[in-house]
């Protein structure tokens, strides 16, 4: 119960409200011009790799914390982050190594539950 | 047989649409016209273990359900008709191959039910066939496999997305019977205004039901009023809001006597289901369920039947092409 | 009304006769879902940190977490029910992106394990993966150039 009383709430109402608005962005996106799902994320991981390799995004990081993180943008600038940082200590080589290295976590876990969930699950029609 | 004018030709010894049926899928069971179908299914697999089994499974019940209710023995039909929307037309050639009926596999898109009766009755009125079957299906699982995303992506459908119907509608085309009568055929015409959008379906279509609707009226002379009800496939809610728009501005009023079976097969506030129905099935079973009824039993004398088709793939879609459409018309009379 | 006979008249005409996205109300449902993930993703975060995990890690194990509840979701067939609510709320954040991949797995398992499932798990996530990760690697070459 530590942890609960350890919540820093103004952080987490942060998080939630830049969070929120990223959303917002994509939302535009959906309904005010026709591009489909799949060009919407590249466009957001693709921002966010390029505002990442800038170090804007990591102000908006150290700001709203997960806010920043979760959201694809935060994929991005996560893959340019670990990028830039790899080239720091294996100069070329690392700029080939750091973007999936840092992101191999989230890479690995989509593909591996992707797999174990076309064992186990059957496709179902939308409801509605 | 006649040419009417440009596109239309009219029958001498009118070919009798004897009997239809018509299977549809769980949600189409619980819209405004379950209770014309012959079967309402529980769940789209129906038994099978993939949507592309369960269409073809659905398009066999639906003719061998009508083959039984016409009383015609399998042997006296002598040509098949049917086609729908999987790639190369799987679900007709794989759910109609055990059944021993010289075979034609039509793609109009979701023209193909009205595509099917033009030629159907054409064999039969130039005395090559006596009998003939005309089939088509559509399933939304599978069309939604194949045309957007898997079904369990989490994406929003804009307000002008159509549903596709999934179910069968199939009817026998015989030289003897006495009515309902298919007395007039006006294959169309491919149009393209341009409309680029998948998601608005019933735009792009409307501009080639009004050219056959317009042709139509042009080559027999008669007026809209002629027709007690006048019924397009699957415009939908916009599309069919266009289509009378667009027709009065040509000078055809068409807005008392004119219904969409897109709009028809669903309740739009209840299921969900955006601008209506869409796909081969869905005037398949709204005709075959629907309207044969009402032309059976003497509810309608005169309906004018335009099926409308999206000439489009996913990869035309991809690559930016507008979408050609297309719409044939039949006219079927007691 | 005029006849109309150029596209660019019919593609006006049809642009006024279809329904607009109610925006304001999806936009409000984006916002609240994404920012209630988002801090489903502080909470863990925090509470990796609590337990003596350093930053990066505790990042990881966001991702892990999230993905695994999307993956969950998807399979159970609620996930889509969500997305239709919520739109880009739970499209954007990491759980959209385990979606995307989650679903043709299960969708295109009828294809078989390998060129089913294994092929076509891709088919909307990969350009996400194709764009970012070759961002990043001009990324680092750009930052190699200038240090």
């Amino acid at each position: 119960m530590d942890f609960l009383q350890s919540i820093d709430w103004m952080q987490l109402l942060k998080c939630f409200v830049v969070g929120g608005l990223i959303c917002i962005v994509g939302q535009i996106l959906i309904d005010k011009t026709k591009l489909t799902p799949a060009r919407i994320l590249v466009i957001f991981v693709t921002t966010g790799a390029i505002l990442g390799g800038l170090g804007i995004y990591q102000y908006l990081i150290d700001f709203a914390g997960a806010g920043a993180t979760v959201p694809l943008t935060g994929f991005g600038a996560n893959l340019a982050k670990g990028a830039i940082q790899e080239v720091q200590t294996s100069g070329l080589l690392g700029a080939f190594i750091g973007g999936v290295k840092a992101s191999a976590g989230g890479i690995a876990t989509a593909v591996f539950f992707g797999y174990i969930a076309s064992l186990i699950a059957k496709p179902k029609i939308k409801k509605q | 047989m006649k040419r009417l004018g440009k596109q239309t030709i009219s029958f001498d010894s009118p070919p009798t649409i004897v009997e239809t049926a018509s299977i549809v899928g769980p949600k189409e069971g619980q819209g405004p016209l379950a209770k014309y179908f012959d079967q309402c299914l529980e769940d789209e697999f129906w038994g099978e273990k993939t949507w592309e089994k369960a269409e073809s499974k659905i398009i066999k019940e639906t003719v061998n359900t009508v083959i039984h209710k016409s009383g015609i023995p399998m042997e006296q039909i002598d040509y098949c008709f049917a086609g729908d929307l999987l790639n190369q037309c799987i679900s007709s050639s794989f759910g109609l191959r055990e059944l021993n009926i010289p075979f034609f596999g039509v793609f109009g898109a979701c023209s193909t039910f009205v595509e099917s009766l033009c030629l159907g009755s054409v064999f039969i009125e130039g005395h090559g066939a006596t009998n003939t079957l005309c089939a088509t299906s559509s399933h939304f699982c599978s069309a939604e496999k194949q045309f957007r995303f898997p079904l369990e992506l989490g994406n929003q459908r804009p307000p002008s997305a159509q549903w596709t119907v999934t179910g069968s509608g199939a009817a026998i085309l015989s030289a003897n019977g006495n009515g309902p009568y298919i007395t007039t055929i006006t294959p169309g015409k491919i149009i393209d205004m341009g409309i680029k959008d998948a998601n608005n379906m019933g735009a792009a279509m409307a501009p080639s039901a009004l050219d056959s609707l317009i042709v139509h009226f042009n080559d027999t002379g008669r007026k809209p009023s002629y027709y007690d009800v006048i019924v397009t496939g699957d415009l939908g809610y916009i599309g069919k809001e266009i289509l009378t728009e667009l027709s009065e501005s040509k000078g055809f009023q068409i807005q008392n006597n004119y219904e969409d079976c897109g709009v028809l097969i669903f309740n739009k506030e209840e299921q969900d289901t955006h601008s209506g129905g869409s796909g081969c099935a869905c005037i398949g079973t709204t005709f075959s369920g629907y309207f044969f009824k009402q032309l059976r039993e003497k509810k309608i004398n005169k309906i004018l039947l335009i099926a409308t088709g999206a000439l489009m793939n996913s990869m035309s879609s991809q690559q930016g092409e507008s979408i050609p459409g297309i719409a044939h018309a039949i006219s079927i009379e007691n | 009304m005029k006849p109309l006979e150029t596209k660019q008249e019919y593609s006006n005409y049809v642009d006024k006769k279809s329904p607009n996205s109610p925006i304001l109300k999806n936009c409000f449902n984006a916002f609240w879902v994404g920012g209630l993930i988002c801090s489903i993703g502080q909470i863990i975060m925090d509470f990796c940190i609590y337990q003596g995990m350093d930053k990066t890690a505790s990042s990881t194990v966001v991702s892990i977490v999230l993905i695994a509840i999307s993956a969950l979701l998807t399979s159970l067939n609620i996930f889509n029910k969500i997305g239709k609510f919520a739109g880009a709320g739970s499209l954007i954040p990491i759980t959209g992106f385990a979606n995307s991949i989650v679903s043709p797995a299960i969708e295109y398992k009828s294809e078989g394990y390998v060129m089913g499932v294994g092929g076509k798990m891709f088919t909307v996530a990969g350009p996400v993966l194709v764009f970012g990760i070759s961002a990043s690697v001009i990324i680092g070459i750009i930052a190699l150039l200038f240090t």
